[in-house]
């Protein structure tokens, strides 16, 4: 009976127990250090955002006026809509509309990790959209990729402001107004991928055997893309998060009702000297969240896509 | 030598009509009539009918383009609604605080961080390595605000060595000059040298697997000349192009740190339009921007024939 090759392969990692020919991109993945620290604190930032209600939070836009600016730990009581004084304790003291920081500061997990996603998502989608056509439709390159020239030529913060200032911030508007300036790198990077792709023997093979277009480049030259896209991917959510926040510190972002990690702490930027706490409790949330996001794409870039570490 | 950088600014000419014609959509395609927006909340029917005639809002697109084209080019911003003078004006104002917090930031991070790169590059996988490399994510990922907050709390509040907010002009005198501008240099410096220390510490590493160090090695040159003339000199091309793309970002952190640090300059003011909804000082303000992100980097492109001679156009 003749062996597996897993078996050949089994015998001959004996020596060398760190070569494993065998592994999977997945288990690769799995084994890296930075996605292993990355993800743990990314899950347990989900597991926060997914049960914020039920750690001990009130409704964070409610605010009591006779809390206003408590120091971090105060015991004290809230009115709430209904007319209830319960009674309350402010980990993290309350702002100067006495509102709780500590469940602002978790209900704002909830949009930062959206934000990052969503924006990250849209990105994506549009920059692959306009890759796959500049890379493969080639009389629309030229004018495609000096559009994309352009974009990246103003400073990203500046069109996220300009296009929220245009449009009144919402949570649509935001995520869209973080997302445009992030299209150009994207499209560049699926461009590139493309030109090379499109010259391997099997998309050779596919053209001569009359397969359309169309389905060469969904099933042929988009695959070949994921690695690269989802590395990307991640540092634009890390990316987007901050924007996000920064935005919405100048107080040009998500109007100031809705709870995130920038709107408190452009509410605590009034009365910094006295209650700095306002600004580095969801300074510090924010940090942790960008650095795990960043983290986690360093991990993915080293094991899925070693030829990106080199382009960057 | 010249035919290059004829042909390099002809080809930014291109870059900066896409740029003038997205700043321009950026009004067009915002709901709402352009010439109430650009007229303010308060404006009455006459001052809207008056924008209306001189941005010539009635006429075709391409029309309306060519007009504002053409001010454009004649260095004529518009004027600003909310302040009531013109924007080259209000940027002419402001420009001396941004371009000196600029300048002393790019000097202070290039001064630290190319040195920091080298030798994590020297010393690979070392612990400086590990702790540079560590630093630079860390960089990355911290906001600015918080850098600027944690800053002015620590070195003013706390220990009270510095101002905590405000600027001096320079003909003030130097030494007021200097102590309001080091805490948002530092501040703005650290996102900066994160990325620039990175691409040093690659690019280093690179040129030093390369035969000619080796020789140089043998050759018994010491070790921190075979560092600055053989390994950094020929870095020198990838280094110089992250610090004019990293331009951009220095763009964004001045919008944050001068709002941390209350300094009244062109990020200050491109908040306070925003904030204002003032259309045309943000439409200059982005423009002039993206004139010096891409001027910068043309600088950037041309210098590579004084740091890499082979190049040649």
């Amino acid at each position: 009976m003749a062996a597996t090759d897993a078996d050949r392969y089994a015998a001959l990692s004996v020596e060398s127990a760190d070569v494993r020919p065998q592994e999977t991109a997945w288990q690769r993945v799995r084994r890296n250090l930075s996605v292993r620290i990355g993800g743990v604190v990314l899950v347990l930032l989900l597991a926060v955002a997914a049960l914020a209600p039920w750690l001990g939070t009130v409704d964070p836009t409610m605010f009591d006026a006779g809390s206003r600016d408590l120091p971090p730990g105060a015991k004290g009581e809230m009115l709430t809509l209904d007319g209830e004084v319960i009674k309350h304790r402010f980990h993290f003291g309350s702002d100067s509309l006495g509102r709780d920081i500590y469940s602002r500061v978790i209900y704002g997990t909830r949009v930062s990790l959206f934000v990052g996603v969503v924006a990250a998502l849209v990105s994506l989608l549009l920059g692959v959209f306009c890759g796959l056509t500049a890379g493969y439709l080639r009389w629309l390159d030229g004018i495609l990729m000096r559009v994309m020239d352009g974009i990246m030529a103003i400073p990203a913060i500046l069109i996220a402001i300009a296009l929220v200032a245009m449009w009144r911030a919402s949570l649509v508007t935001v995520i869209i107004a973080i997302a445009i300036p992030e299209i150009p790198r994207v499209a560049r990077l699926v461009r590139s991928l493309v030109l090379t792709i499109r010259e391997e023997p099997y998309v050779e093979a596919a053209t001569s055997l009359g397969t359309p277009t169309w389905k060469i480049m969904l099933g042929h030259i988009l695959p070949n893309t994921i690695a690269p896209l989802v590395v990307m991917g991640t540092f634009i959510a890390a990316s987007a998060i901050l924007i996000e926040a920064i935005l919405s510190f100048l107080g040009v972002g998500l109007p100031p009702d809705i709870p995130t990690w920038g709107n408190i702490m452009a509410e605590g930027r009034i009365a910094f000297v006295q209650f700095p706490h306002n600004i580095f409790i969801p300074g510090i949330f924010l940090t942790i969240t960008v650095l795990a996001v960043n983290i986690l794409g360093d991990g993915l870039r080293d094991t899925l896509d070693p030829k990106m570490a080199k382009r960057i | 030598m010249y035919p290059f950088i004829a042909r390099r600014l002809l080809a930014t000419i291109p870059v900066l009509v896409i740029v003038a014609v997205l700043v321009f959509l950026l009004l067009r395609i915002t709901p709402g009539d352009p010439a109430a927006i650009l007229a303010g909340d308060a404006a009455s029917t006459e001052q809207i009918e008056g924008i209306r005639k001189t941005l010539g809002l009635d006429q075709p697109l391409p029309v309306q383009f060519g007009i504002w084209a053409l001010q454009m080019v004649q260095g004529d911003l518009g004027e600003s609604y909310y302040y009531k003078v013109r924007v080259t004006q209000l940027i002419a104002q402001r420009i001396e605080a941004t371009f000196s917090l600029a300048l002393v930031t790019i000097v202070v991070a290039v001064l630290i961080s190319v040195p920091l790169g080298v030798i994590a590059a020297w010393r690979f996988g070392g612990w400086f390595d590990r702790f540079l490399m560590g630093f630079s994510v860390f960089g990355f990922s911290v906001p600015v605000f918080i850098v600027g907050y944690l800053l002015v709390w620590l070195v003013s509040l706390k220990l009270g060595w510095l101002p905590v907010q405000g600027y001096k002009r320079i003909d003030a005198g130097l030494w007021p000059w200097i102590q309001h501008l080091v805490l948002p240099a530092i501040t703005l410096s650290v996102i900066y040298i994160a990325l620039i220390a990175r691409v040093t510490r690659a690019s280093v590493l690179e040129a030093l697997g390369e035969d000619y160090i080796r020789t140089a090695r043998a050759k018994g040159l010491p070790e921190s000349k075979v560092l600055v003339k053989h390994a950094l000199a020929n870095a020198a091309v990838p280094i110089a192009t992250v610090i004019g793309i990293g331009i951009a970002l220095l763009i964004g952190g001045v919008v944050v740190t001068e709002s941390v640090y209350a300094i009244p300059g062109l990020g200050r003011l491109t908040v306070d339009a925003v904030l204002a909804r003032d259309f045309p000082t943000i439409q200059g303000l982005i423009l002039f921007f993206s004139l010096i992100y891409v001027g910068v980097n043309l600088l950037v492109d041309l210098s590579y024939v004084v740091f890499d001679p082979r190049i040649r156009y």
